[in-house]
């Protein structure tokens, strides 16, 4: 059994980010298996508690059940609107108090939506770089939805189906060759002090 | 157990009238804040140590010294003392020569400080925060506890044959605590050593405090120094106190909601929930603070930050008032729960405790 966590970034309701972030989960546990449990992050509702946690330090509120369900993933989903030529602020500020390492090693499909097409090395030029800061293994497909990749009501055409089916391919395929049990706890896990003293 | 104040040491303006106080003002009004805390009847008054505005407290053994002159009863303590960016033999030096001028009413709190710029001015780097802390510490505690030491390390320069001056009064080395907000090694260090472990406490939630601290008592066991139960803890706590608790939040929310370390941010109400934060009345401070125990286990030493946040020196002695009847209160109801295999008090001066022999003498650091 694999855990899958989608992080999505969608302020509107109903959102076309959302919309990307389930179709992607979908088609990720149709490879994976149905017994993989996801996990969705929706960001909008923890808007509050990040602002909070900036200003304090520390995650309160909802924050440190959405962290702990992204920390214990064995791959994640992430997805976000563009805005200003980039991933939304709101985005960035939950991976900003992830802990370092969190995702280190995990396996992660960058995804975001857009008005237009001009924004799709949002992908390769943003979330990319700030993935591979985090040490997690970005699969090679991003896959980018601008308004014309949905269909009339929300349908999927063309192009957009065959990246979400590639994407998801790779992530599973990455997610099912992970060790399990990836995770330390340095309460648990303490370093002896001699280790510490004489490093 | 004990109960006292720790202060940052801030010059905060107070948001409701603008008003700053100078440098000046803040560092007597800092002494009249110790005398009151020893006059209500608190056990231990400690400050913190800055090099940088807007604090105040960059000479703290000055400071305690003149405050020890003062007093005759309340110990001087620190929140805390920069292990990393201060040479620890000079560290040595200030806090043993404190120890003797107090007559062993003293002792102190190692903590690492978290702003970067500091650490330059003082030749270190912050990335080598927890290093510093620990090859430091290693050097002060065998500078107390031997003479004519040959030392090698990473961060200074080598002692030979180095006597630290005066040697520690009747030859007991001040008891040390070890702060930290949120590193597990710290409450490590404090374990292997069998100091005592402070968690702050105030600044995160107490599910944080209660992993921190259950892991220095487990260490503390697993090194041979007492039972977890008996492993030697301090908090710290915040709370702001009236007769009615409505009172209490109308005249604290300003100073909450503009505070340095946490303000713009939640409300008071969400922050009071999330940490230990009390803002009510005497008897909801009593109820708060007992139930700190609940999570960290009994413990010796419960801190409250009193004057922070641009707070009027008249309301801070105010509260000192208060917050002596609260811990008027507090002391025999956390005695009556205690076992009675638990010390009550932190090892003092020419109490038993602190002549328990020294098993854990480390090993030189080489680098």
């Amino acid at each position: 059994m694999s855990r899958l966590a989608v992080v999505t970034a969608g302020l509107s309701e109903p959102s076309s980010t959302r919309l990307l972030a389930d179709l992607l989960a979908d088609a990720t546990v149709a490879q994976l298996g149905p017994d993989t449990v996801v996990d969705v992050i929706e960001l909008r509702p923890l808007a509050h508690d990040l602002a909070n946690a900036f200003a304090t330090g520390f995650p309160a509120g909802e924050l440190p059940a959405a962290i702990e369900k992204v920390a214990s993933a064995d791959g994640l989903i992430a997805v976000t609107p563009v805005f200003s030529a980039s991933y939304s602020g709101l985005f960035k500020m939950f991976f900003d108090v992830l802990d370092s390492g969190a995702l280190e090693g995990v396996p992660v499909l960058v995804a975001a939506t857009a008005g237009t097409a001009r924004h799709s090395l949002v992908l390769d030029h943003a979330m990319r770089p700030m993935f591979s800061y985090l040490k997690a293994v970005v699969v090679p497909t991003g896959v980018f939805a601008a308004s014309e990749d949905w269909g009339s009501g929300g349908s999927v055409v063309g192009e957009l189906a065959t990246r979400i089916e590639r994407a998801a391919g790779q992530l599973a395929a990455l997610v099912s060759g992970r060790p399990a049990g990836r995770r330390t706890d340095p309460f648990e896990d303490v370093v002896d002090f001699e280790t510490l003293l004489n490093s | 157990m004990e109960f006292g104040i720790f202060t940052v040491g801030d010059l905060t303006t107070d948001p409701t009238n603008g008003a700053t106080p100078t440098e000046h003002e803040r560092i007597r009004n800092t002494v009249a804040i110790a005398r009151k805390a020893e006059e209500v009847g608190l056990d231990v008054f400690a400050t913190g140590q800055h090099h940088n505005p807007p604090f105040i407290p960059s000479a703290p053994t000055t400071t305690l010294a003149y405050i020890g002159a003062q007093t005759s009863r309340i110990k001087l303590s620190t929140s805390t003392t920069l292990i990393t960016t201060t040479d620890p033999v000079r560290i040595a030096e200030d806090y043993a020569t404190l120890q003797h001028l107090v007559d062993g009413r003293m002792d102190l709190m190692m903590g690492r400080g978290n702003t970067g710029p500091v650490y330059p001015w003082f030749g270190k780097d912050i990335r080598q925060g927890l290093p510093l802390a620990i090859e430091h510490y290693a050097l002060l505690h065998r500078l107390w506890r031997e003479e004519n030491v040959d030392w090698q390390g990473r961060f200074r320069t080598p002692l030979q044959g180095f006597t630290s001056v005066p040697r520690p009064l009747d030859g007991n080395p001040p008891f040390v605590w070890h702060g930290s907000i949120r590193s597990p090694e710290i409450a490590e260090q404090a374990a292997y050593y069998g100091d005592g472990f402070f968690a702050n406490h105030i600044f995160w939630p107490a599910s944080h405090t209660e992993r921190m601290i259950g892991l220095y008592r487990r260490r503390f066991e697993h090194y041979g120094h007492g039972t977890a139960a008996q492993a030697i803890v301090g908090l710290g706590g915040q709370a702001f106190i009236r007769r009615n608790s409505q009172d209490a939040v109308r005249e604290f929310r300003p100073y909450f909601d503009n505070a340095p370390v946490y303000g713009h941010g939640p409300s008071l109400e969400e922050f009071t929930a999330q940490t230990p934060l009390t803002v009510g009345s005497p008897q909801q401070v009593i109820e708060r603070t007992l139930g700190f125990r609940e999570y960290v286990g009994d413990y010796q030493r419960q801190l409250f930050l009193m004057d922070h946040a641009g707070l009027p020196q008249k309301t801070v002695l105010e509260q000192l008032d208060l917050l002596g009847e609260v811990v008027e209160s507090l002391r025999p109801q956390f005695e009556a729960l205690r076992p009675a295999d638990v010390p009550s008090d932190p090892p003092a001066h020419g109490s038993p405790l602190s002549a328990a022999p020294v098993e854990a003498a480390p090993a030189e650091v080489r680098s």
